[in-house]
């Protein structure tokens, strides 16, 4: 590992002003990823900047929605009542992820930013056009049972590895920040870039911003709601799918409609055809494969995860099927 | 910009304070291991997998070997020697004790401060992935095996003792095989 400065930040001003004094310097979270990708090379950072001590650790009710700081720890998210009442399937997802010992580590800010799994990513000896801009992509002709299958180049087909971010996607979470020029916003629609031939570009954060919390609006909708994951086994495992959703049905009909899948793009995939597709008509098995297939209509799958058409598919199904039988009640 | 990479840090562990020059490359984990002599904390695959390393920080359980111990400066540890009460065995260690909860004993301190962490969590009202209904209104999930199988699984067991673990973490939570109090239900001595 190289060697590294530290500082401990102690407001929000002066950590922005760390970390742009050196362009080499990253912040520092839970470290539940960064300091995993310093011990293998592939983050080599000259300066870190512990930001877990900010007074950014609080959750609280905004306009009938919810706010929560960057440094919340994901445990803490998860078991926060008003999340657990106003965005069950919020709460799901982050319990879906990892370990209860990472989760008590990782902070909201540090998971938005995770970086995928791609093995090849992970080993420095490998081309990886992520990690190493123009070195190729090994994965779209080698080991991608578990990459994207949407929104995908051929420069990269690695996938976003957070279920947080799944659920946020279907809530219209904004992600705020910090720059030296002020503070910011950005939608999660727009927070994460498209791959393009700059998959080493992973978000529209500008440079040297720090992301000091997330919003959630109003959601009566996500108050049905609900996160499955499906994964290699029972636990501790990145998802090969999953589902994020909520559903509003009034007399039979879709009213309201959420619907986010991951581990099927470089980002969380809001399915707006599918939220179209379903908004106005019957809330049937029926309906919900048709809505699922109309989103996946532009998938590109790669040689080993075709499969991951049919399980994103039956995932919609079920779930929206779970939730109108609940509303029915 | 100038920079120090290495740092004299306190770090409150066991209720005790310890004074050391730290690279900041070090682990807490290293730092506890080869700095301070408690070697109780085991390093499995230094890469927060395999729990073996999990200690409790401010309380709460935490994998060692991701945490810097620059960054640990001023939070208390509390590792696998210093979770004996008086000189007796806490309840998870007794547990793990009368259950064969091990059996090459390399996860167990990693298992024992888990469970502890699980108990406490599972106490606060904490739901879980294996939590059919997260909402506040479900009320507080009854910590069945299946519940803690999902909450203990940051932590892995080379020799698959998990039947035994489930057990004496069930057992250290005063809870029977339906994640009901044992007390309540008058199975203590049956169990």
């Amino acid at each position: 590992m190289r060697e590294f400065g530290y500082e401990r930040a102690a407001d929000v001003p002066g950590a922005v002003a760390l970390l742009n004094a050196d362009p080499e310097a990253r912040f520092l979270g839970g470290g539940t990823n960064l300091v995993d990708l310093m011990k293998t090379g592939v983050e080599r950072p000259a300066h870190l900047v512990d930001v877990r001590e900010l007074p950014l650790d609080t959750i609280e009710s905004v306009d009938g929605g919810l706010r929560f700081g960057a440094t919340v720890t994901n445990s803490d998210l998860a078991a926060h009542l008003d999340v657990r009442r106003q965005y069950p399937a919020l709460a799901q997802a982050v319990l879906a992820g990892a370990s209860g010992q990472l989760r008590n580590m990782a902070t909201v800010g540090g998971n938005l930013l995770q970086r995928t799994r791609c093995g090849y990513f992970a080993d420095v000896s490998q081309p990886c056009n992520k990690r190493s801009p123009g070195s190729g992509c090994p994965a779209i002709e080698g080991e991608h049972h578990n990459h994207a299958i949407l929104g995908a180049s051929s420069h990269c087909v690695a996938t976003n590895p957070s279920d947080m971010a799944v659920a946020l996607a279907a809530f219209d979470a904004v992600v705020t920040y910090e720059t030296v020029d002020g503070p910011g916003e950005l939608a999660l629609d727009d927070f994460y870039l498209p791959v393009g031939d700059t998959p080493h570009r992973e978000t529209a954060l500008p440079p040297g911003a720090l992301i000091t919390g997330v919003r959630l609006p109003a959601a009566p909708v996500a108050a049905l709601s609900r996160y499955r994951k499906v994964r290699e086994r029972a636990s501790f495992a990145f998802a090969v799918g999953s589902v994020a959703a909520a559903l509003d049905v009034r007399d039979g009909v879709v009213h309201d409609v959420r619907l986010a899948f991951g581990a099927v793009a470089s980002r969380p995939w809001r399915a707006r055809t599918a939220e179209g597709a379903l908004t106005g008509g019957p809330a049937t098995a029926e309906a919900f494969a048709e809505a699922a297939d109309a989103e996946l209509a532009a998938a590109a799958p790669l040689a080993d995860n075709a499969y991951k058409l049919p399980l994103v598919r039956n995932l919609v199904v079920a779930v929206l099927t779970e939730l109108a039988e609940e509303a029915a009640r | 910009m100038a920079r120090t990479t290495s740092s004299v840090i306190t770090l409150h562990i066991n209720g005790q304070d310890y004074t050391l020059p730290v690279d900041h490359r070090t682990t807490l984990l290293d730092a506890l291991r080869e700095r301070v002599d408690l070697t109780g904390s085991k390093k499995g695959c230094d890469q927060g997998q395999c729990g073996a390393c999990t200690v409790l920080v401010d309380g709460r359980r935490t994998v060692s070997c991701l945490q810097l111990a620059v960054a640990a400066e001023g939070r208390s540890v509390t590792t696998v020697e210093g979770v004996a009460e008086d000189g007796e065995l806490n309840a998870v260690q007794q547990a793990f004790v009368d259950l064969d909860g091990f059996q090459c004993g390399y996860c167990t301190p990693g298992q024992v401060c888990s469970a502890l962490g699980v108990i406490q969590e599972h106490a606060a009202g904490w739901p879980s992935a294996a939590t059919a209904d997260v909402r506040p209104e479900a009320g507080p999930p009854p910590l069945t095996p299946d519940e803690i199988r999902e909450r203990m699984s940051g932590n892995l067991c080379r020799c698959a003792a998990y039947v035994s673990i489930v057990d004496a973490v069930a057992r250290a939570a005063g809870v029977d095989a339906e994640g009901q109090p044992v007390e309540a239900n008058g199975k203590e001595a049956a169990a």
